[in-house]
């Protein structure tokens, strides 16, 4: 049998299946939305597709009617819709046949040493700029310059960003560059400057909300009242999550109309609908009991059992960012804790978030911070 | 002669016992194309990987036991060698990126591309993707995970992620946000009960069901460390019964050896002896963390409660040091000597 590393074996397969491969990226696409998960499925295609980055949209869209770009940087929290943007706005720009020789994108996946990036944007930016075939300029601009995209740009290291000053500056003529990133703090001052910034929001409910609506009803899914809230509840504003727990409560809930419905045998997306309890479910969201246990325990008169309920929960597996996040939403709401011991608990929170962060002991951190706690409680 | 743990470990999503509904979800989930990128994680010896290699089989078939190791070389920017180890099947690989430390984002960025730019060997696989497994994903640098990004979107047709963790606090919001987090609870006390009585009739040993419940416990729901510690009374003795005494593991020993000196006798010398304990534990691999933990746990019902937020705090304080931090022997001693402080304080105000 061939292995795995078996790159002959693997070119044969590769040129055998050469039609679906390498060739015409869009066929591809299509070919094999049956099988992507739907986030890829539901990547926005154009501008006009993304959702809740209205400011973004028509500034671009403004862009890509004059046809000129400055150097942009995109910030903001994962699955806003970043990445999204540029290669949407990429292809409205140049269109399909174009992209390739136009843009180049650089991600936290290619070896990004200042020489090789130097290297890299250098070969790119003198490569000839070829001519868009007759007749194509007419549906996409194809400016003049071609794009670079640096996308995850907050995992360069600063020496890295610095050699970008002059390379940006040596091909502003030919080429424009897009910086990505999640933390707008990471970029160099000198790089950010020269870049028109672009914040993007974590997306509101309404337009998350519509959204998700829109691909369930595309994949015939039911939702239950509330499931949508709580798909955003959840997801904290990262429509990629949301999208992604929307797709596995639908498989699930399928399954199990399909185990229960019997002789079906064929893949139906069933009528059983997405409840808030399998979302809540498949997010890892803590049940409230466990919680209340916790919090009664922490109290004065309940001592002693403190440990062996953080005990049970490690063991669950709960994460520790999960129990944070709960515990502290059911502290600073409980209104028979007086306001001085909140301010107490809350600097606690803080050290502990800090301790998970940079990778110490979950169990050893979550139990001194419900020990804490409890001392707080207790007025010690 | 294969272990226990390994001999009973169970094959497919049909054969494992607790967790029904999570073996639900993963079936379902496995049986639809669209499988997505995991984030499997959970305490040790809770069964993530049992249930990952299971669910790999509910993708493609028996074809995924048929494994070899490949030993591979990469190259980092500085021409180091690097010796790198892979379990692969036509389907999938498995690899732990920790083992190169440091460098994992060099293996990360080559090997996925690679994998990733490649098709199914088997045009008659069940899936179009390939799917690469990734033990302690927790121990991947900030680097490796970011190398993992665009990655896990960019191939998707090709690829998929599965990492497995002990806890996703170190695992960064954007990969986080790429996967769907698939939590494995440990077996509670009943389950291991009747996978012990199980596996006593599979391997026609008497079944003992007080020994079992105190395995149970003493086990504190670590599946792997009870079926070990089931598999060591029952070598180590003719007669099995109740009250047979449970093997500890030697490391053990020697912490609630400690625990116990550094709580009766807090001078100088003291912290000399039990510096050297320390070192043993740290030349045979224990790891640091686990050492610093353990002692915790050991030292608690030895002193009084008025005593133990302290012991906690500052076991979880020097914790995060050790992890911050280049030398752990450091910190394991800075925190004897705040239990023998507490110790003494507590001891001295009651004499007066
Ligand atoms: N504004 C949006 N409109 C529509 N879909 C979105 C939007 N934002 C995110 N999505 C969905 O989430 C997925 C991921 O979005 P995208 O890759 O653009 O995120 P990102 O901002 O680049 O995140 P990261 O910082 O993690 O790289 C998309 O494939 C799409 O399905
Ligand atoms: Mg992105």
């Amino acid at each position: 049998m061939a292995s795995f590393f078996d790159i002959k074996a693997r070119k044969a397969a590769a040129a055998a299946a050469n039609g679906a491969s390498s060739g015409n990226a869009e066929k591809t696409a299509t070919e094999s939305t049956k099988v992507q998960p739907w986030v890829e499925k539901y990547r926005p295609k154009t501008l006009s597709d993304v959702t809740a980055q209205d400011h973004t949209v028509t500034v671009l869209q403004r862009t890509l009617q004059a046809s000129n770009l400055p150097h942009m940087l995109f910030y903001g929290p994962p699955g806003t819709g970043k990445t999204s943007t540029i290669l949407a706005l990429a292809k409205e720009l140049y269109g399909p046949e174009l992209m390739k020789s136009r843009v180049l994108e650089l991600n936290a996946s290619d070896e990004r040493g200042i020489s090789i990036v130097r290297e890299k944007v250098k070969d790119f930016a003198r490569m000839q700029l070829t001519n868009p075939p007759p007749g194509y300029k007419s549906r996409f601009p194809c400016p003049p310059f071609k794009i670079i995209i640096l996308d995850e740009a907050d995992s360069m290291t600063q020496d890295a960003q610095s050699a970008l000053r002059r390379t940006m500056e040596t091909y502003s003529k030919i080429t424009r560059f897009c910086l990505i990133c999640n933390y707008v703090t990471r970029i160099i001052d000198p790089l950010a400057s020269r870049c028109s910034k672009f914040r993007f929001k974590s997306l509101d409910e309404g337009n998350a909300k519509k959204r998700l609506e829109d691909i369930a009803s595309l994949e015939g899914v039911t939702l239950e009242d509330g499931a949508v809230d709580a798909l955003i509840r959840c997801s904290e504003g990262d429509l990629r999550k949301a999208i992604t727990y929307l797709q596995s409560a639908a498989r699930l809930v399928g399954a199990a109309a399909q185990t229960g419905g019997g002789d079906a045998d064929e893949m139906e997306v069933d009528n059983a609908a997405v409840t808030v309890k399998v979302v809540e479910d498949i997010a890892g969201v803590i049940p409230e009991a466990t919680i209340q246990r916790l919090l009664k325990a922490m109290k004065p008169g309940g001592s002693g059992t403190v440990s062996s309920v953080v005990e049970d929960m490690v063991a669950d597996g709960w994460s520790a960012a999960q129990t944070m996040t709960q515990l502290y939403q059911a502290v600073v709401y409980d209104e028979t804790l007086p306001d001085i011991q909140k301010n107490k608990i809350v600097t606690v929170f803080s050290e502990v978030d800090k301790w998970l962060v940079d990778g110490a002991d979950e169990n050893l951190a979550i139990l001194d911070l419900a020990a804490k706690i409890s001392g707080i409680m207790a007025g010690r | 002669m294969a272990l226990l743990v390994d001999k009973l470990r169970p094959r497919s999503l049909e054969e494992l016992t607790y967790h029904e509904e999570l073996s639900k979800r993963l079936r379902s989930l496995a049986q639809c194309g669209d499988f997505p990128h995991l984030l499997v994680y959970g305490p040790s010896g809770a069964g993530k990987k049992t249930r990952v290699v299971a669910t790999l089989k509910e993708l493609f078939g028996p074809g995924v036991e048929k494994i070899k190791i490949d030993a591979r070389v990469f190259m980092t920017s500085s021409n180091r060698k690097l010796e790198f180890n892979i379990v692969a099947s036509v389907y999938h690989m498995e690899i732990t990126p920790s083992d190169v430390g440091n460098y994992d984002r060099v293996v990360i960025q080559d090997l996925l591309k690679e994998v990733a730019q490649t098709q199914q060997v088997d045009q008659a696989a069940r899936q179009k993707f390939k799917v690469v497994v990734i033990n302690e994903a927790e121990n991947l640098t900030r680097d490796a995970q970011a190398a993992l990004r665009r990655t896990m979107e960019k191939y998707s047709p090709n690829l998929r992620l599965i990492l497995l963790a002990n806890s996703t606090s170190n695992i960064i919001a954007p990969i986080r946000s790429r996967t769907l987090l698939i939590r494995v609870a440990a077996p509670t006390h009943d389950d291991i009960r009747s996978i012990l009585a199980a596996a006593a009739k599979k391997e026609d040993w008497p079944l003992v069901e007080g020994l079992n419940k105190r395995i149970a416990e003493e086990s504190g729901r670590n599946l792997r460390k009870a079926l070990l510690m089931f598999e060591a009374v029952h070598a180590q003795n003719e007669k099995v019964t109740d009250t047979t005494p449970i093997p500890v593991p030697d490391w053990e020993v020697l912490v609630g050896q400690i625990a116990k000196e550094i709580t009766e006798d807090r001078t100088p010398a003291r912290v000399m002896q039990v510096r050297a304990k320390f070192y043993d534990l740290l030349t045979h691999c224990i790891p640091a963390s686990t050492i610093i933990k353990t002692l915790c746990f050991k030292v608690m019902p030895l002193v009084d409660d008025s005593l133990k937020p302290g012991v906690i705090h500052y076991a979880a304080m020097y914790e995060h040091r050790i992890k911050t931090g280049t030398k752990a022997i450091f910190h394991l001693e800075a925190y004897v000597l705040k239990i023998m402080k507490m110790v003494e304080e507590y001891l001295m105000s009651m004499d007066m």
